[in-house]
């Protein structure tokens, strides 16, 4: 069971369904799936880039976001994801997403608060499920089958379910895309 | 023969022993924890600068780990202060131990040492007996993630359900 400096690559474990967040046409050629943690400064960078993609291949690319907080670092990371989900409830996740991400200094519950007005979403009703914690499982369950598949820290991708070991500048994202949908 | 100098592979008994941990200096090692799986995260040193590096990630991943009963330590070539600032800065909350006297001597007594007299990115996991269940040497550079650790657990688990089964 001894796999000594063997680095196979990793794939995504779990599949995507109609429970995931998806943007993006469903029968895309290609799928990204992205874990991500709202309050990381990396996955902040990739956020314009991937953005990007999706405009200039709108019909190969669907985008996935699955959450994975490393809540021990960024303590504004979990009530973010559970804003998100809060926000999907109603189906409004990705202006959340978005807002988040545009956003990234404000993400303590005062500014988070006022972000959710923002978007038109009922402030209290989302604290509320924030501070209950309504949507911590969904977070939770994300999080676990990323680490599952291998995810080590944000942004991890997985393009058509094999991990991207790339960086997320525009040019690299457009090439993986673009050599996937031919593949 | 196994390579005297390679990581220490499964079937094999995990060498025993205690290093100064945070958070107060308290001598830890696998031994204390008999009768539960012992997970070894072998790492080069603390303060390295990736966004959700390792010892961080374990830290959020704690609940899995547990989820099998299982405990995590950490050890690299850092002293106990260092650890410490490290542990307070990463919000990392399960032992770090100091494997600093003489320095990287448990690292190699596993074979997860570098050339260099530190430990090397290493993971062990030692079954509830005391015996290597699992290793995997990573690159230097390769954060491991944790998928490795949870499938060894799993399969320890399942084993020990087929043989009280």
């Amino acid at each position: 069971m001894t796999t000594p400096l063997q680095v196979t690559t990793a794939r995504l474990r779990i599949p995507v369904t109609e429970t995931d967040h998806a943007r993006g046409p469903a029968d895309a050629p290609v799928t990204i799936v992205e874990y991500g943690d709202f309050q990381c400064r990396f996955c902040g960078a990739a956020y314009p880039n991937l953005h990007e993609v999706l405009r200039q291949r709108a019909d190969t690319v669907r985008l996935v976001y699955r959450h994975f907080p490393i809540a021990n670092v960024h303590p504004y990371a979990e009530s973010a994801a559970e804003a998100a989900e809060s926000a999907g409830a109603r189906g409004r996740f990705w202006e959340m997403h978005d807002w988040l991400y545009e956003h990234q200094d404000q993400l303590d519950p005062v500014h988070l608060s006022l972000g959710v007005e923002q978007l038109g979403l009922p402030p209290e009703d989302v604290d509320a499920e924030v501070g209950r914690h309504a949507h911590a499982d969904r977070v939770r369950r994300d999080f676990v089958g990323g680490i599952r598949s291998g995810v080590n820290g944000t942004p991890t991708l997985f393009v058509n379910e094999v991990r991207h070991e790339g960086g997320y500048d525009l040019a690299e994202l457009l090439a993986v895309v673009d050599a996937t949908a031919t593949a | 023969m196994t390579d005297p100098n390679g990581l220490i592979t499964p079937g094999r008994p995990a060498p025993g022993f205690t290093l100064p941990a945070t958070p107060d200096g308290r001598e830890v090692g696998p031994g204390q924890f008999r009768g539960r799986p012992v997970v070894l995260a072998f790492y080069p040193a603390d303060f390295t600068p990736v966004c959700g590096e390792q010892m961080t990630l374990y830290q959020a991943a704690m609940p899995e780990l547990e989820r099998y009963g299982a405990v995590l330590l950490g050890i690299s070539v850092d002293s106990v202060d260092t650890h410490r600032a490290f542990a307070q800065s990463q919000g990392v909350e399960f032992p770090l131990l100091a494997d600093d006297e003489p320095r990287g001597e448990v690292a190699r007594r596993y074979g997860a040492h570098t050339p260099r007299g530190e430990a090397a990115r290493a993971l062990v996991v030692i079954d509830p007996e005391g015996t290597v269940a699992w290793s995997y040497l990573s690159p230097m550079d390769v954060n491991p993630g944790v998928d490795g650790i949870l499938d060894a657990l799993e399969r320890l688990a399942a084993d020990r359900r087929v043989t009280t089964g």
